[in-house]
């Protein structure tokens, strides 16, 4: 007969315990681990452990040039590779006072804010997934491909894409570039009444996600959250709005702004900023003036010795690009302060307390990129 | 009694909203020629990339095997991961002067990112995208490249 050892039962409702979310979980979008302590299925404490996709861009960038330095900074928020190169070019083009002509203004805005769509588009899917709904992924990566095919027409790729280059752009629009946007525009606005009808209005969604994850604008500020999801919380950081750069001068659109600070806020906040987009695209596309599509720039690109400092607003919040230069060709150090990672370090304060399944919600409406949290 | 009523009326919001979600994909269900992108690979036949469509880098021959790269570096030294070398020759000019030519034009596809520095920048344009996506081999060192064609030359009026 078998012996029986009796083993001192443990009530796991009283213990803390400690479960791996992650490196390779559908719902942290990438290779990031949290390791949650739990109490039952409550969240106690959260601790993310970065660095798994960490391939050192900011060290690399030491040794590239200007030029070079572009297509780095497409792989760290790959869904938002314009909005990035774009912070790199402006950098270079306020250090060195070169003023680029206006049709690449128009350009740019335009490309930033279809990026800023797709990459949205591709949040909603990953969202109504973890929400467990799979047909959203399906929607939305079909509305994101007909961008994509725009990108692929124009720029030749479809997620990453280098297409500006200090002073410039890498060559000129396809010339069905503007048809084919004014047709996206129109059959996008057409669908993203799917989205809402499909997800936004769902009552498990609404249950699920109002009143979760409530981070105050105190708390935003001080964790130092931008985009969306600072927005979210009623902190007015818009980029756009308050550094404006390309030709958002021009161009009216909407902050839009919530002060509810949920799950809810945030995914609201991202669906409205969509049609925010699709507007600035409208007021853009028919005007772009003609005329070159890159300034005029020496072969070498060396920056005057000093700091330079230049943010962006990507698709997931504030980008800064901070270099020092030595008045070399290669700058002498470089920092990206990227969205993400300050978005993740509220994870822990907002989901102490909330049950596991909330805070798959909660990490889905932050829309981490994480090669941009370790770039 | 309100909070009775406020009962009722969740339960039907709710079947509502499901309802309003299940129109959707019904619809698409009956019309799935709206969902579908494309049948890949099933139109390999047919299926054209758009022509900046960054394949990788190829070196364009005209029809007598010629073509442009004078073998001068610049692209090289562009890469911003050394994925081109290049190789130069010295060919004995009939003026007694020796020329530079270039002799190897190795392009490693494995670690090109297709920024497209080396394309922009070459002087004599002798580079450009090509179409080609479907890179997938068994063995690595397939996909390093040699570009200039055995027994290619430069075109007369890039040499002069
Ligand atoms: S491809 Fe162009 S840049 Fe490269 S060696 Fe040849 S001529 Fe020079
Ligand atoms: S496309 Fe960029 S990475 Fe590829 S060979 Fe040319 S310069 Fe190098």
């Amino acid at each position: 007969m078998k012996e029986v050892i009796n083993l001192p039962v443990k009530n796991i409702e009283e213990e803390e315990y400690h479960i791996n979310m992650g490196p390779q979980h559908p719902s942290t979008h990438g290779v990031l681990r949290l390791v949650v302590s739990l109490q039952g299925e409550i969240v106690k404490s959260l601790k993310p452990h970065c660095g798994y996709i960490h391939r050192g861009i900011e060290k690399m960038c030491e040794k590239d040039t200007y030029p070079q330095i572009i297509h780095l900074t497409d792989r760290m928020d790959y869904l938002s590779a314009h909005i990035n190169n774009h912070a790199v070019c402006l950098l270079v083009e306020k250090a060195l006072e070169v003023e680029v002509p206006e049709r690449v203004k128009y350009i740019r805005t335009i490309v930033d804010e279809l990026n800023r769509i797709a990459s949205h588009q591709l949040w909603w899917c990953s969202f109504g997934m973890d929400m467990g709904g799979l047909t959203c992924f399906f929607y939305g990566l079909r509305d994101r491909e007909k961008i994509l095919d725009i990108f692929e027409e124009s720029f030749g790729s479809r997620l990453l894409h280098s297409y500006y280059t200090p002073g410039g752009l890498m060559m000129d629009i396809h010339p069905d570039f503007q048809k084919n946007v004014k047709v996206f525009i129109k059959y996008f606005r057409k669908k993203i009444k799917d989205y809402d009808d499909l997800l936004s209005g769902n009552v498990i969604m609404q249950l699920r996600t109002k009143g979760v994850g409530v981070i105050s604008k105190e708390d935003a500020i001080s964790f130092g959250m931008t985009g969306p999801t600072g927005r979210g919380s009623g902190f007015s950081c818009d980029v756009r709005k308050h550094h404006p750069y390309g030709v958002y001068e021009k161009v009216q659109f909407n902050e839009i702004v919530r002060t509810e600070g949920d799950t809810l806020a945030r995914y609201l906040n991202r669906m409205d900023e969509m049609r925010e987009s699709m507007n600035i695209i409208e007021q853009l596309i028919d005007n772009i003036p003609a005329g070159d599509y890159t300034a005029k720039m020496k072969a070498v690109i060396k920056l005057p010795a000093g700091e330079y400092f230049q943010r962006v607003e990507s698709a997931r919040g504030e980008l800064g690009v901070y270099v020092v230069s030595d008045g070399n060709k290669t700058p002498f150090r470089m920092k990206f302060r990227t969205p993400s990672f300050s978005n993740l370090s509220t994870l822990d304060y907002v989901s102490r307390g909330c049950k596991i399944a909330d805070l798959v919600a909660i990490g889905a409406s932050m829309d981490y990129v994480i090669p941009d949290i370790d770039r | 009694m309100n909070s009775f009523f406020q009962y009722f009326a969740d339960i039907f919001n709710g079947v509502k909203s499901l309802l309003t979600g299940m129109k959707v994909t019904g619809r698409y269900f009956f019309s799935p020629w709206e969902i579908v992108t494309q049948q890949y690979p099933e139109n390999r036949k047919t299926l054209k990339m758009y022509d900046r469509f960054k394949g990788e880098v190829i070196m364009p021959h005209t029809a007598n095997n010629e073509h442009r790269c004078t073998g001068c570096g610049i692209c090289e030294t562009n890469c911003p991961n050394g994925s081109i070398e290049i190789i130069q020759d010295k060919i004995d000019m009939p003026d007694g002067k020796k020329k530079r030519i270039i002799d190897k034009h190795i392009y490693h596809l494995s670690m090109c990112t297709f920024c497209g520095l080396c394309i922009k920048t070459c002087p004599s344009d002798a580079l450009a995208w090509g179409q080609e996506f479907e890179h997938a081999v068994f063995d690595r060192t397939k996909l390093t490249k040699i570009l200039n064609k055995p027994g290619s030359s430069i075109l007369k009026d890039i040499s002069e």
